[in-house]
C-alpha cells in the first residue's frame, strides 16, 4: 500500500474512533517527509557495526598504512602513536587496573571495527572523510600494527577486521549497576 | 508628541549614553587599580543625595540592539573554558552558576561540550535522514520536521565529565567545579512519533544518532528511552536552538548524559544492536578499580551544589545570607535538599523553589545567619526514587579514581572567618 493511501485511511479510522469531534484526530503517521532514496542513504550511511556490516569494499596493509600515518596523522598522535597532542593510540597493555590507566585502540578499545568507523567520520581532524576506503583500511592496519595486535605483513578488509582480537574485547560491562553507591 | 519623541530617539542621544555608560564600564574595571578616594569621588557622584548622570538624559533608543543584550556591567558572567585543550574546537566551557538565579540557564551562557567545533549549518540545507530497520526510509526538511506535532519542556542537561574524581584545586568556583550543566526549556517532536512515521520494525532495539559536525558524532541510544522521553529539539528557552546547542536540529534525551544529545542531528538508524561507536567505546566508558569499564552508563544520577555562597566569592560582614543553589536528578524530581554548615554534622532540610520538574534543575534555599566561625557548606540531594547523593568517599569507594565520567559526590565549600569562600572539594 502506498504511504499516502495508508495514512488516509489510518485517517479514517482514527477519525471514526475519536469522541471529540473539536479536537483534530492525530493520525499514527502523518505524512510527512518524504521516501529517501537509497542514493541518499548511501552518501550518509558511514556507519560500521561491531559485526562488521557498514563496512566496504576495499583492503589495506601496513605498509602503506605507515605511510598514510606519517603524512596525515602522525602530527597529532605522534609517530609511533604515542600520542600528544591528540590521544595515544598504542601501547598501555596491562595498566588498566592500576593508579595510571592508559587507554589506548590496543589497551582500552574493544572492537576493531571501531577504528575504521571513527577514522571514515572524523579523521584527519583537519580534512574529515578525506581518506578513501583503502586508506581506511590502511591506517587501520598500520595502529593495530602498533599495538602489535596483527603482524607486519596484515592485510586487512571487510571480512578480516572484524575478526581482528581486540585484548580488551572483554572488558567492559553492561547493564548499567547503578545505583552502586553508596 | 511623535516628533519629540523622534528628537529624543536620536542617534547622537544614543551613543551619548552608550558613550557614558562605556565609561562607567571601565571606571569600574579600572576601580580595582586605582586608588580608593578615585573610584569612591567618581561613584559618589551618583549616590544620595546627587541626581545619578543617567536621570538627566534620555537613555538608549530602542532596538539598540536589535537583539537585546545583558548590561555591559554583567560582562564578567560568561562561559569560560574548562581546561586548555589542544585546539579550540575539540574543547568544553562552563556556564557561570554562581551568577545566576533561578533554574533557567539563559541561551548564550548554555554550557559547550564540541568535538570538532560548531558547524555553520543553513537549515534550508540540512535533512535527517530516518532508515535502517524501518518500513520506509524518510528523508525530513527542517520544515517537515516542525510541522509535526510539539512539545515543551524544561530539562536540565549535564555532560557525564561534570565534577572532578580527582581536583580540589582551593580556588575552583561553581562553574569550574559543576558548569557542565544547564537547563533550558527545550521545544521539539517526539522521537517516537518521527520513528512511526518511518515504521519502526519491532526488531529495532538500538536507534543510531549521527550529527552533521566535523566529526559526525554518533551514539547509540536503546529503544525504550527512544520512544519514552527523548525528543528531536529545534528550540531552546523559546528561539530556535543556538548553532552551538546543536541548530537547527539535536536529539534531547532527559536526564541522559549529554554526549548522546546528539547536535546537528542528521541521521537516525534503527538497528538490531548498539553500533559501538567510538564515543560509547573508547569514551564515556566508566573505568573501574578492576580494570573493567562500565558501557551504556547513561543516567545522570542526582546531584546538588551550592552556588552561593560558593567558591570565589566573599561574605562582607556577619549577619543574614540566603543559601541558594541547584539539584537535579536524571530519575526524575528532587524530593528533598539538605543543607549542612557544619561539614556534613548536622543538616537541615532546605525549601525547594517551585517548580520543581522531572529532570530539571530545583532551586533550593535556606535562611542562614553567619557567625563569623569558619563553615562548611555542604548540599545533599534526595530525589523520588529515595536515591541520595553519597560523599566523595563513598563514590570513590566502588569505583576508584579513574572512572572519569559520572562524579556526583558532595560538594563542599570552605568559608574562613574573614568570609573568603574556598573549594574543598
Amino acid at each position: 500500500m502506498p504511504h499516502s493511501l495508508r495514512i488516509v485511511l489510518l485517517c479514517a479510522i482514527v477519525a471514526a474512533a475519536t469522541a471529540n469531534p473539536v479536537r483534530a484526530a492525530e493520525p499514527a503517521r502523518f505524512g510527512i517527509g518524504h521516501a529517501a532514496t537509497a542514493d541518499a542513504i548511501a552518501g550518509w550511511d558511514i556507519d560500521v557495526r561491531a559485526d562488521g556490516r557498514g563496512l566496504p569494499a576495499g583492503h589495506g596493509n601496513v605498509a602503506d598504512g605507515r605511510k598514510i600515518f606519517a603524512e596525515t596523522c602522525a602530527s597529532c598522535h605522534g609517530e609511533k602513536g604515542e600520542g600528544e597532542p591528540a590521544d595515544r593510540l598504542a601501547g598501555g597493555f596491562g595498566t588498566l587496573a592500576t593508579s595510571k590507566p592508559v587507554r589506548t585502540v590496543g589497551s582500552y578499545w574493544p572492537y576493531a571495527t571501531t577504528l575504521f568507523d571513527f577514522i571514515r567520520r572524523a579523521m584527519p581532524y583537519n580534512a574529515p572523510e578525506s581518506l578513501t576506503a583503502d586508506q581506511i583500511y590502511a591506517v587501520s592496519a598500520y595502529i593495530l600494527y602498533l599495538n602489535k595486535i596483527v603482524p607486519e605483513d596484515a592485510v586487512l578488509d571487510a571480512s578480516s577486521l572484524p575478526k581482528v582480537a581486540m585484548p580488551n574485547r572483554n572488558g567492559f560491562t553492561s547493564p548499567d549497576p547503578r545505583p552502586d553507591a553508596p | 508628541m511623535s516628533k519629540k519623541q523622534i528628537t529624543l530617539g536620536d542617534k547622537r542621544i544614543g551613543r551619548r549614553a552608550f558613550l557614558a555608560s562605556s565609561a562607567a564600564v571601565a571606571g569600574s574595571a579600572a576601580s580595582a587599580s586605582l586608588s580608593a578616594t578615585v573610584a569612591r569621588a567618581a561613584s559618589d557622584e551618583n549616590l544620595p543625595p546627587h541626581v545619578p548622570s543617567w536621570m538627566k538624559e534620555q537613555g538608549a533608543p530602542v532596538l539598540s540592539p536589535p537583539y537585546g543584550q545583558p548590561s555591559p556591567f554583567e560582562k564578567n558572567v560568561v562561559r569560560r573554558l574548562r581546561t586548555a585543550t589542544p585546539t579550540q574546537t575539540a574543547a568544553s566551557t562552563l556556564t557561570p552558576l554562581q551568577d545566576l538565579h533561578g533554574i533557567i540557564t539563559p541561551n548564550g551562557l548554555h554550557f559547550e561540550r564540541h568535538h570538532a567545533g560548531v558547524p555553520a549549518i543553513d537549515p534550508d540545507q540540512h535533512r535527517l535522514i530516518v532508515h535502517g530497520l524501518v518500513e520506509q526510509p524518510l528523508i525530513f526538511t527542517m520544515d517537515d520536521i516542525v510541522r509535526f506535532p510539539s512539545e515543551s519542556h524544561i530539562y536540565f542537561l549535564e555532560c557525564s565529565g561534570n565534577g572532578s574524581w580527582t581536583g580540589t584545586n582551593a580556588k575552583s568556583t561553581a562553574q569550574d567545579t559543576h558548569g557542565l550543566v544547564s537547563c533550558c526549556e527545550w521545544t521539539g517532536v517526539r522521537l517516537s512519533t518521527v520513528l512511526a512515521e518511518a515504521g519502526a520494525k519491532p526488531e529495532g532495539t538500538w536507534v543510531l544518532a549521527e550529527g552533521a559536525d566535523a566529526v559526525a558524532l554518533s551514539r547509540s541510544l536503546p529503544i525504550g528511552k527512544a520512544l519514552d522521553d527523548t525528543l528531536l529539539v529545534y528550540a531552546q528557552n523559546g528561539e530556535r536552538l543556538r548553532p552551538e546547542q546543536g541548530y537547527p536540529l539535536r536529539l534531547f534525551v532527559p536526564g541522559y548524559e549529554g554526549n548522546i544529545n546528539v547536535k546537528w542531528l542528521r541521521r537516525l538508524k534503527l538497528g538490531d544492536q548498539p553500533f559501538q561507536t567510538r564515543e560509547e567505546t573508547s569514551k564515556y566508558t566508566d573505568l573501574m578499580p578492576d580494570g573493567t569499564a562500565r558501557q551504556f552508563t547513561f543516567v545522570m544520577e542526582a546531584k546538588s551544589v551550592i552556588t552561593f555562597p560558593s567558591g570565589g566569592q566573599l561574605l562582607r560582614e556577619k549577619g543574614f545570607y540566603e543559601i541558594s543553589g541547584l539539584a537535579w536528578s536524571g530519575r526524575g524530581r528532587i524530593k528533598q535538599v539538605d543543607v549542612s554548615t557544619d561539614g556534613g554534622a548536622n543538616w537541615t532540610k532546605a525549601r525547594l523553589q517551585e517548580p520543581v520538574l522531572s529532570k530539571c534543575l530545583t532551586r533550593f534555599r535556606l535562611p542562614w545567619r553567619w557567625d563569623g566561625a569558619p563553615a562548611q557548606l555542604q548540599s545533599r540531594a534526595t530525589d523520588d526514587t529515595g536515591y541520595v547523593q553519597p560523599k566523595r568517599a563513598q563514590l570513590v569507594d566502588v569505583r576508584g579514581l579513574n572512572s572519569y565520567y559520572h562524579y556526583n559526590g558532595i560538594q563542599t565549600w570552605q568559608v574562613t572567618q574573614d568570609g573568603a569562600v574556598s573549594n574543598a572539594a
